[in-house]
């Protein structure tokens, strides 16, 4: 089987794996990395969202032979700790019900506030579309990406380059 | 009143162990029969296991399984609030199968209602017992002594002992048989908004459930099932799956045929190398057209649920008369983690790791299959992806532990989303014919309602009484509204289709048929849908209360922009009551689109109002993506629907704002989990008639043309 070389949570990583493994696949099998969820393999719930060099992407579409040099960031490398402005502002509106599409959310909605550090419910609402959460936490969503676009820029000034 | 104290029928383990402390079990293992004679339905399920360490940590062993619905945080908050801990230091964990607690399930959103006093009464025994072993400790009378954040403390001299002390000497000490309660009004945690435990985990990725099960050998397994209702097996050629690198065996169990590989994607990409010949079956014509025309067909052979008054002769001498038809679709859970499960079958012994609602059926499962003794399979509960009613089924389990035995080593069997939407167990499809007759002045006199639909019941085995199915008929046949002649009949549709608890039952049909038929009678009559409905729910002050405060909160009445309109529902169902106003407007594209929606509960007492307001949230949620999206398509026997693109769900574009008012009355307490789905497709369906004068008979609701 080839082997790739892939840049995860700012490691590198290497995997022997079959050309057409998904990289959800990859990522949860071979490097245990399960935070990132396989709810559909279709590309229709981006439960199994990652980074790919900063934008939000279904991990369960793409090929691991496509994936080369870009940077891979999956939930467990947004922060060690639970302290990304936005996993604050989860724990703090308690936004999980089962938590199973969680991490997509939140890596999603990470990639957002990179673009758009105060988007409007509009702008939240379209980006955060493609996740899709069966118990219903949107509304607590939307909050929470707010609060952390108040408090998460307060919190972290200085320590933040972007 | 049933008799409710500790006594008995509990059962009680008290053991010390080094740096264990006190540990404490209840459950109420009588027997069914004993059961049955003292306690109120299902209380037997009631369980809990305390754990107080030395080093003072205190740790919750709950039955009941987190699925979203936050009983992990709020069982342990009744067992904290008598115990009498810093809520800061209560650590809680899914209890594993275990036959001191009874039977383990979670499900009819009955956890709070059944366990409120219950489990206080299990802290509240716990903390009597560390308050004697203090009384013990210093020489003094235990009415001397109170307990307090942790420690006992002796009034008169100001002396304290922590639990972590006392937690040993405790341990030697009866329980007490009727420990006393606080009164509500020293509530400390019970009411409040408490932070959920599992939260923290379920921000980071840390969270473990089912799908994340790894261990040293695990195998995974996909398994080729019936492409169509009914197909049975006639061969397979695994030739070409077997050359897959990474698939290790192609194994035929009752289900299908199971692909195990080392990881997951070899087992998806070698089932789809597999060839597999079927026969086809009873269900082969199956199709979304005959499943509608049987229903239909079966309304003129309904059986007696419920007849009130003569409604023959008042349909006749009514004023004016009002039909319709009305019809539902199949649904599905379509949980977001996709069915899956864990087995390690070894010699004498069984270990299933399952994100499962009942940890009793797993394990009978496994008895089942292994042969092996109940105290032989070992249940480990992981976090669930959601359930709604699905995780009580165990056909994954039943795969899982088929695999493992036949391979030798732990399998996980996972479902893909396809397998998960075709896997059966839907809420059933019906149909619904009313007819409904007024007096002169608009008042309904007469209300006949037919309804056909396939019978969880009879599918699952059960017996039905008076030949209705109970639970299809739940929320018709005990329609509130006082209609001096009222009949409710139901007939069974048989279709080779499995059908299963979908959240809320049979209420989430009947509320839409009854609600919205009952607005186009209001319609008709020229009454207001709120006063209408006032005016005829006379001895159902909860139904009263909660549409009233919806109707007042949303402004009901008060004028809205051109083009938006406000509809309303009410509905009971698990013992709470539920009222929600929507306010829609249509696109351009003519698809319906809720913005505001105003719910009003009363589940008579409240543990955290944090857990019952998220909780009205994800049921509307569910309860739209059923009204505006939610049908399971067949063709030539087969599930077309089996992603989501053809089975969409709501999105967060779609999603209304919810405002939640939550009614204390002090009746008793109602689940929370189920009761808020069913409202909202009437609520939504009655703003479309009031928006373009036409009644929506049929979800899920088709773009207004
Ligand atoms: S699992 Fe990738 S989009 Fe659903
Ligand atoms: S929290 Fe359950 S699917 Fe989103």
């Amino acid at each position: 089987m080839p082997e790739y070389r892939l840049r995860v949570n700012d490691e590198l990583r290497t995997v022997q794996v079959d050309a057409d493994t998904p990289l959800l696949w990859v990522l949860r099998d071979e490097l245990g990395l399960t935070g990132t969820k396989f709810g559909c393999g279709g590309g229709y719930c981006r439960a199994c969202a990652v980074q790919i060099d900063g934008a939000p992407g279904f991990s369960c579409r793409l090929r691991v032979a496509d994936v080369g040099a870009r940077r891979i960031t999956t939930i467990e490398g947004l922060s060690p700790d639970r302290s990304h402005p936005l996993q604050r502002a989860w724990i703090a509106e308690d936004v999980p019900q089962c938590g199973y599409c969680q991490s997509g959310q939140i890596v999603s909605a990470a990639a957002l506030l990179d673009r758009n550090p105060d988007p409007s419910a509009d702008e939240i609402d379209a980006w955060m579309s493609p996740n899709l959460c069966r118990c219903g936490t949107y509304n607590r969503i939307r909050r929470a990406i707010q609060r952390a676009a108040r408090e998460g820029t307060r919190d972290e000034a200085g320590s933040e380059d972007a | 009143m049933p008799e409710r104290g500790l006594s008995r029928r509990h059962f009680l383990e008290v053991s010390g162990g080094v740096g264990v402390g006190l540990v404490l079990s209840f459950a109420l293992p009588g027997g069914p029969a004993a059961a049955r004679k003292t306690a109120p339905p299902g209380t037997q399920e009631l369980n809990a296991w305390i754990r107080i360490g030395t080093d003072d940590t205190v740790e919750f062993f709950v039955s009941q399984l987190e699925m979203g619905q936050g009983v992990f945080t709020s069982v342990p908050m009744l067992i904290a609030e008598e115990l009498e801990v810093d809520w800061q230091r209560v650590r809680a964990q899914q209890a594993p199968a275990d036959d001191r607690f009874g039977r383990q399930r979670t499900g009819g959103s009955a956890s709070i209602r059944r366990g409120f006093d219950e489990f206080r009464r299990v802290g509240a025994a716990a903390r009597e017992m560390l308050i004697a072993a203090a009384g013990e400790a210093w020489s003094v009378p235990r009415s001397e002594c109170r307990a307090r954040q942790g420690v006992v403390i002796h009034e008169p001299t100001g002396r304290q002992l922590r639990y972590g002390e006392l937690a040993a000497r405790a341990a030697a000490l009866p329980a007490p048989t009727d420990p006393p309660l606080k009164p509500r009004s020293e509530f400390r945690i019970v009411g409040r908004r408490v932070p959920r435990l599992d939260t923290p985990a379920k921000t980071d990725g840390s969270a473990q459930y089912g799908m994340d099960v790894q261990m040293d050998g695990l195998r995974v397994a996909l398994v080729e099932r019936p492409p169509t209702l009914g197909a049975k097996l006639a061969s397979f050629d695994a030739s070409a799956a077997l050359a897959v690198e990474g698939v290790e065996r192609v194994v035929e169990i009752p289900s299908g045929v199971a692909v195990v590989a080392r990881t997951t994607w070899p087992a998806m990409k070698g089932r789809e190398q597999l060839r597999v010949k079927w026969n086809p079956g009873d269900g082969a014509n199956v199709s979304d057209e005959s499943i509608d025309a049987q229903c239909r067909a079966a309304i003129g052979r309904t059986r007696l649920a419920r007849d009130d008054g003569d409604v023959d002769q008042a349909l006749a001498g009514a004023a004016s008369t009002v039909e319709a038809v009305y019809e539902f679709p199949y649904l599905a859970h379509a949980a977001m983690e996709p069915m899956n499960c864990t087995a390690h079958v070894r010699d004498g012994e069984c270990e299933i790791w399952v994100p499962t609602q009942t940890q009793s059926g797993t394990r009978a499962a496994a008895v089942k299959i292994t042969g092996l003794a109940p105290e032989q399979v070992a249940v480990h509960p992981t976090y669930m992806g959601g359930g709604f009613g699905r995780r009580s089924a165990t056909d994954f389990v039943e795969d899982a532990v088929h695999l493992s035995k036949s391979v030798g080593a732990p399998v996980k069997v996972v479902y893909s989303r396809e397998d998960d939407m075709r896997a059966g167990y839907y809420r059933p499809a019906g149909t619904s014919e009313f007819t409904g007759g007024l007096a002169a002045d608009g008042t309904p006199i007469a209300w006949r309602h037919r309804m056909a639909t396939p019978s969880i019941m009879r599918q699952k085995g059960w017996t039905l009484s008076d030949d209705i199915d109970g639970v299809v008929v739940e929320g018709a046949r005990n329609l509130p509204y006082a209609i001096p002649n009222l009949r409710v009949g139901w007939a069974e549709v048989e279709l080779p289709i499995s059908t299963h608890w979908w959240r809320s039952v049979g209420s989430s049909h009947n509320a839409y048929v009854t609600e919205c038929f009952f607005d186009e009678l209001c319609r008709a009559g020229g009454v207001d849908p709120v006063e209408g409905r006032l005016a005829l729910l006379d001895g159902h002050p909860r139904h009263q209360r909660v549409l009233r405060v919806a109707a007042e909160r949303a402004g009901w009445g008060t004028s809205l922009p051109e083009g938006r309109t406000r509809g309303v529902a009410v509905h009971e169902c698990f013992g709470s009551f539920v009222a929600q106003v929507a306010e829609v407007t249509v696109g351009k594209n003519g698809r319906p689109r809720v913005h505001r929606v105003v719910c009003a509960i009363d589940c008579g007492d409240v543990v955290n109002p944090d857990t019952i307001e998220a909780q009205m949230e994800g049921a509307i949620a569910f309860g739209l993506s059923a009204a505006l999206h939610g049908r399971v398509h067949f063709a030539a026997g087969r599930v077309t629907s089996a992603n989501f693109d053809r089975y969409p769900l709501l999105r967060i574009r779609e999603m209304p704002r919810v405002e939640t008012h939550i009614v204390t009355s002090g009746d008793p307490l109602g689940g929370v989990g189920e009761p808020g789905t069913p409202p909202i497709a009437p609520a939504v369906c009655n703003a479309l008639l009031a928006l373009t004068g036409k009644p929506v008979r049929r979800l899920p609701i088709t773009p207004v043309g």
